[in-house]
């Protein structure tokens, strides 16, 4: 924002109170509350209207309060931002950003714990990154501000208050199964997709290439998630490679519960991973 | 309260002065945060405004309230003495203030001991009409307008008129797949644009082409539009009637209804933030009045102080549905008022009272900052579009009626006729010369080529990435090698 007059931030509650998690804390105050916009509770006017701003010149950071609160602005994103610079010849272009916190946190019940990465993702025309560090996300954020595609950006509810360095929760899960996976003797390589739409298959190709065994861990639900194309994908463009099937371990088919180890439970937990590794490896 | 409009420039330049119209005397530096609203960041203690009632003077509408409470109501005396300390008329005024009016979150709100509810119907509100059915001036008040403009807006309305004719005609031939006409609508389409420049957003909904006919869009390139051919600006990607153009400032027709809406005050927004001399401006219909996007972006335009024109064209129809089942509101224009919005209902066949309106509007939202609600009162005389056949739910007579006895194009002739500035000789070869200038675009149109193969996936990102490329090669491998399944006409 310093450096590029043109960008701003609008969302619910992103001005003088900072945003619901602080992610826009004290901008209002640095560069005014008509650059840091408060919104009306309407996810698909300020949705509407970031299109709109971005067509004639500016580039909006939209920050949805709660990613599944998205859901009420899927025409705007899909039918206008996702089209309108094909269905223009190319002639308005839409370098918005719309980013904010999905998935399961600290028990904030089933409509605040959605993951809408695979919602979107058929969406021709935009790009979808996710973050899982607080590294990551500054680079995410900038490259995404930079993009001249609208971008969704993905974060996540839990890596708010964490500290530096320290990853969100199906990073971390995997990484804590990795370990013990290397301590058993196994050798694993963990690649943590940031780049959903387009998928970064040069990378994953290469590893499938030293592999040769797949298994994609994911916090989207088993049914139409990131990882059902995702193995599609990979499947159509490497199955030379694979030894075995691809296997895909997601959250389960059902609304996040509310109590706290009921919600547990619905993510792929550390276990989980460890021994699909080595059933994998036994094939 | 202070209302100031942004006019100063928010983004930083090296030699900035302040503009003349410049409303906040105190706003010196662009480099200093714009606020929209004085009252921001103020917290709002409820005894702050009854502060204010004391010598020192305060709000004229306290003091106003305060003076009328007076009068009525009783002093409670007996506090007095356990406040000596306080000035004893403040404090009558005080308590006297606090049993009538309270300073609830939003402002100062009078109480009453009615049990009154506000009617759900009112008298409808009076439509704004500068010419009669004859054309003639209703009013012995001179109309203001230039005789080049009026002559270019009728020349304009009659080539829509006549384009709108022919292409209904070229779909039913099958020569185009689709169309959407503005007949009944021409006063709308070219008026309101005269009033405006070109430097004003348009965000149409698709009824709207007369709008960029105004600004320069040729005849061939709507006929491009419609055939989808390599001349296309949008590359052959939308439907007929979904033009757009970067150039005249005319945002790209989506089908999606109302969402052009939002965008409008998204674009003003920024158009705010710049400290443009200039608005935007987006039309839709009385049933994209009833979309979600419509009320989110009226209370939104409120607010935010938004300079945007939003211009209802209620043509009483929505597709088969009647406005008696689109609303129950007294139209559209009512509806300003409930969000905060300046408003004015106009008839909308009468092309002076929509020039008019657009002029002053226009200068309203530039000037003040804010939004400005017109509706437009007409009559869709055509169909829907080409995929709809009206007689079925409405009486052909009614139609009729309608398209000739209020033909807002035979109007406006009527009035530049009265003032000399038009005769039937230029009539005629007005009439004659579009007609075959319209058939001319159509031939010339439909034998152009159509956008080659790579269109398909150019445009959907700013450089097409691997999985797009990759699509892009196997369709060309399967196109070549069955190449009598696809269509011929495509450049591979």
């Amino acid at each position: 924002m310093e450096h590029y007059p043109r960008v701003c931030v609008m969302g619910e509650d992103v001005g003088h109170y900072g945003g619901s998690y602080k992610v826009t804390k004290d901008l209002a105050k640095k560069f005014g509350d008509l650059r840091v916009l408060d919104t009306p509770i309407a996810e698909n006017s300020f949705t509407g209207m970031a299109i709109g701003a971005a067509m004639t010149g500016i580039r909006p950071v939209v920050e949805g309060m709660n990613m599944g609160f998205l859901l009420l602005a899927f025409n705007q994103i899909s039918d206008n931002c996702g089209m309108l610079h094909y269905t223009s010849g190319g002639q308005f272009t839409i370098p918005t950003v719309i980013r904010g916190p999905g998935g399961v946190g600290r028990q904030p019940g089933a409509e605040h714990s959605q993951m809408l990465e695979f919602y979107f993702q058929s969406i021709p025309g935009i790009q979808m990154v996710a973050c899982s560090t607080p590294y990551n996300a500054k680079g995410l954020m900038k490259a995404a501000i930079r993009s001249e595609n609208p971008v969704v950006l993905f974060e996540l509810v839990l890596l708010y208050n964490l500290k530096e360095r320290i990853p969100d929760e199906m990073r971390y899960h995997v990484m804590q199964a990795a370990k013990t996976l290397v301590n058993k003797g196994y050798d694993p390589e963990v690649i943590d997709i940031r780049s959903l739409k387009p998928f970064d298959l040069y990378t994953i190709g290469n590893s499938v290439k030293k592999t040769h065994r797949v298994l994609i861990v994911e916090e989207c639900m088993r049914t139409g998630g990131i990882g059902a194309s995702l193995t599609a994908a990979i499947n159509e463009n490497f199955r030379y490679y694979l030894d075995t099937p691809i296997v895909c371990l997601s959250s389960k088919d059902v609304p996040a519960p509310y109590a706290g180890t009921l919600e547990e439970w619905t993510v792929v937990q550390p276990p989980q991973i460890v021994t699909a590794v080595e059933q994998l490896c036994e094939l | 309260m202070i209302h100031h409009c942004c006019r100063s420039s928010y983004f930083p330049r090296e030699h900035y002065s302040v503009p003349e119209n410049n409303r906040i005397p105190h706003l010196l530096s662009c480099n200093s945060p714009t606020r929209f609203t004085s009252r921001r960041f103020e917290s709002i203690k409820p005894d702050k405004q009854l502060d204010y009632v004391n010598d020192n003077g305060g709000p004229q509408e306290y003091i106003d309230i305060v003076l009328s409470s007076l009068r009525s109501d009783t002093v409670k005396l007996r506090h007095a003495k356990k406040l000596q300390m306080f000035d004893l008329r403040r404090f009558m005024i005080l308590s006297a203030v606090r049993e009538t009016v309270l300073n609830f979150p939003g402002g100062i709100v009078k109480f009453t001991q009615e049990l009154k509810f506000l009617s759900e119907s009112t008298e409808r509100i009076p439509c704004y009409r500068v010419l009669d059915d004859r054309g003639q001036l209703l009013s012995n008040n001179c109309m203001q307008i230039d005789k080049n403009i009026a002559l270019k807006m009728y020349k304009d309305m009659v080539m829509l008129q006549t384009m709108d004719a022919i292409f209904y005609e070229a779909q039913r031939q099958g020569r185009i797949s689709f169309y959407v006409t503005s007949i009944g609508e021409e006063a709308i389409n070219i008026a309101s644009a005269a009033a405006l420049t070109i430097d004003d957003f348009v965000f149409p909904q698709y009824r709207e082409a007369g709008v960029q006919l105004w600004r320069g869009f040729t005849l061939q390139d709507f006929a491009d539009q419609c055939f989808g051919n390599t001349l296309d600006n949008g590359k052959g990607r939308q439907m007929p009637a979904h033009y757009g153009s970067k150039k005249h400032n005319y945002i790209t027709v989506a089908s999606t209804v109302g969402t052009q809406v939002l965008h409008a005050v998204g674009a003003a927004y920024s158009l705010k933030m710049e400290g443009k001399d200039a608005c935007t401006i987006t039309y839709f219909g009385d049933g994209g009045s009833s979309t979600g996007d419509f009320h989110a972006a009226l209370n939104f335009a409120a607010v935010m102080e938004a300079p945007v024109i939003l211009f209802c064209r209620n043509n009483g129809w929505a597709i088969s549905t009647p406005v008696t089942d689109q609303f129950r509101s007294d139209g559209v224009v009512v509806r300003g008022q409930a969000y905060g919005v300046r408003s004015i209902r106009v008839d909308g066949n009468d092309a002076l009272a929509v020039f008019n309106a657009v002029q002053v509007a226009r200068k309203i939202a530039i000037n003040e900052s804010k939004p400005v609600l017109i509706e437009a009162l007409t009559y869709r005389a055509g169909h829907h579009s080409t995929s709809d056949d009206s007689s079925k739910y409405r009486p052909i007579k009614d139609i009729e009626w309608w398209r000739l006895a209020q033909d807002p194009v035979a109007r406006f002739r009527k009035w530049l006729e009265g003032d000399d500035w038009w005769d039937s000789q230029a009539e005629s070869e007005l009439r004659e010369a579009t007609r075959k200038e319209v058939l001319h675009a159509i031939q010339v149109a439909e034998k152009i080529e159509k956008p080659g193969l790579h269109e398909i996936f150019s445009d959907v990102y700013d450089v097409p990435p691997s999985n797009l490329s990759h699509q892009e090669n196997s369709l060309r491998e399967a196109v070549k090698k069955h190449q009598q399944d696809y269509p011929p006409d495509v450049p591979f």
